[in-house]
């Protein structure tokens, strides 16, 4: 077996473009669930209207740039179309209203009528020729030892880690203020907020839409990355994907979603060299190389249960919060 | 100890009475569940400056009543002012904004929150609460250094110093209830209504509550407390309002509350009856 290389095909997989939108949809995810609470089971729908809002906008002559602010609103107007009715009700309306939405999106970009924007199941390819043509990189092959880019792919990762960073940046800047410090109240106890004079309802309405607008640059990154959008790309699991990346690396850390991020793909890809290798060296004789694509996530689920059984508080979490309830 | 009649000597002893310089006055409040009236209020009066209680057996409204004056619930009918200005329909945390702050029966503390943050976020008008203000760093810290001594010094003089860096999910029953009038007061209320301040609470914190509750009446604000236990009413209260079945049915001074009859009959005289 060749254990090195199966170390740098999960670097490369943890370096990659989908990690570094993964922490994106899990950076949204935190502003939302880890420091206000707000259970958001359809972050896949921001990443989807954030990949359409940009290919649809180039695919009918538009700039990449307008693309790109196009994405970023359609964001923000589905945080206030989730947000506005939902958020005055229990948590667990929120949960169901954006777990169905996030579905909905995805089978009307299918149907036959949306056809004439989405292009239905065929979806929209070669959108992003753009951003390409401003590649800096000079063209070649970068890296260190066995681990290598084409600069096409080193300009994507740059710019993708470059954004993950900003976002974090971000993030850190408001849960350290007086705004973040209203967020956690929500988060512990909204009646307690209220009582205080918080506005309740309009920081949670600022908090989906912040962490919606970083969930669907998530989907930029990921569209721009493969030049193209399609509906099956924005299935239900992405979500509870980028949920595993945020409790993974602990709610409420601001780093916590990157570290999930290198984790989760580090472990996926680390999983699968490792039995797709076991398996060709005959280690393993019970399983076919075709049923490791199964067996690698029940692996790094069983990984996520232990984790959550001698951990619960995540990589970064502070164990001693997670046994601070309400007596 | 018993009260001085003082500024209430002129008000009389019998429901809706009319207050020398109400603070409060609520009209017709209805608040039903089903068909069920858990609250049904002619005309309650609460005197500046005062102490009043607010008693009645289990199940008699007076939580309710909290919740609809402070906007946590919605009335069916009726109207309330609070210094002269109608509240009815304001959201609850523009209640507290306009200077009326409740706390809650179950505590809520934010247990996640160190003491201190606790109390800090209790402050209103803060610049740093705002989406884009909140990364001007330098907008926003000079305003939290001077909350964070407010807050300080809030914590000292309800003893509670000692854990001003630790999360207040560690702290006991009754330091809940005295951090969680401390935070109240951080809004800077002219107004405090206290849902049950003592519940749960041991003898010798209880003590010192009812002292703080005292303190908050010679500090200015008004008071107005949920309690079940007639020593203490008895002790701190100017004025007594008893509720039952969601109206009320008598208020006057608390010696004269104890030997209303009708009080009694709703909630003392079954009491004394178990006992």
């Amino acid at each position: 077996m060749d254990t090195g290389r199966i170390l740098i095909d999960a670097l490369r997989a943890a370096l990659g473009v989908p990690a570094a939108a993964y922490a994106l949809a899990g950076i949204g995810l935190n502003v939302h669930y880890g420091y206000t609470g707000l259970l958001n089971f359809g972050q896949v729908g921001f990443m989807l209207v954030g990949a359409y809002g940009t290919a649809i906008t180039v695919d009918k002559g538009g700039p990449l740039w307008l693309g790109l602010l196009v994405g970023v609103a359609a964001a923000v107007l589905l945080g206030l179309i989730l947000g506005l009715p939902t958020l005055r009700l229990r948590a667990d309306y929120l949960a169901i209203v954006t777990i169905a939405v996030a579905e909905i999106l995805r089978l009307v970009a299918r149907t036959r009528s949306a056809e004439p924007l989405t292009q239905g199941v065929r979806g929209i390819a070669g959108f992003a020729g753009a951003f390409y043509r401003v590649n800096p990189i000079h063209p070649g092959i970068y890296g260190v030892g066995d681990l290598r880019f084409s600069s096409r792919n080193l300009w994507v990762i740059v710019v993708g880690w470059a954004i993950v960073a900003l976002s974090t940046v971000v993030v850190f800047l408001l849960v350290r203020s007086p705004w973040g410090r209203v967020l956690r109240s929500i988060r512990e106890d909204e009646d307690a907020a209220r009582s205080l004079g918080k506005n309740v309802f309009g920081y949670k309405l600022q908090s989906l839409v912040l962490g919606g607008v970083i969930g669907a640059l998530a989907g930029m990154l990921l569209a721009v990355d493969t030049q193209f959008v399609g509906p099956d790309t924005y299935i239900a699991v992405l979500t509870f994907f980028a949920y595993i990346v945020m409790i993974m690396g602990g709610p409420a850390r601001v780093l916590g979603p990157i570290l999930g991020a290198f984790m989760f793909w580090f472990l996926i890809q680390g999983v699968n060299g490792l039995l797709v290798q076991a398996i060709d060296a005959r280690y393993i004789t019970f399983l076919h190389t075709t049923d490791v694509g199964a067996v690698q996530f029940a692996l790094v689920g069983l990984g996520l249960v232990l984790l959550m059984a001698f951990r619960p508080q995540g990589v970064l979490g502070h164990r001693e919060e997670q046994f601070l309830d309400e007596r | 100890m018993s009260a001085d009649p003082g500024a209430l000597a002129p008000a009389q002893a019998r429901p809706g009475a009319a207050k020398p310089d109400p603070v409060l006055v609520v009209d017709g409040v209805v608040r039903t569940f089903g068909g069920l009236a858990a609250v049904d209020v002619g005309h309650l009066e609460v005197q500046r400056g005062e102490i009043t209680a607010l008693i009645g057996p289990n199940g008699a409204g007076k939580t309710t009543l909290f919740n609809v004056i402070t906007g946590f619930d919605r009335a069916g009918r009726g109207r309330w002012e609070f210094e002269g200005r109608a509240l009815a329909r304001l959201p609850a945390y523009l209640v507290a904004r306009r200077g009326m702050v409740r706390t809650f029966q179950l505590t809520r503390t934010l247990a996640k929150m160190t003491v201190i943050d606790n109390m800090k976020l209790a402050a209103t008008g803060q610049r740093g609460e705002h989406f884009l203000a909140a990364f001007a760093r330098p907008a926003w810290r000079p305003q939290e250094r001077d909350l964070e001594a407010r807050g300080t010094a809030l914590l000292e003089r309800f003893g509670l110093s000692r854990m001003r860096d630790q999360y207040a999910g560690t702290l006991s029953g009754g330091q809940r209830k005295l951090l969680e009038m401390a935070r109240a007061l951080m809004v800077e209320p002219r107004m405090i209504l206290l849902d049950e301040p003592m519940a749960g609470v041991n003898p010798v914190l209880k003590t010192s509550i009812l002292a703080h509750i005292t303190e908050l009446k010679e500090s200015g604000l008004t008071v107005l407390f949920v309690e079940h236990d007639m020593d203490v009413v008895t002790e701190i209260s100017d004025w007594v309002v008893c509720m039952a079945a969601g109206s009320v049915i008598a208020e006057g001074p608390p010696e004269s509350i104890i030997a209303n009859p009708a009080v009694i009959d709703a909630y003392l005289g079954t009491r004394r009856g178990e006992e």
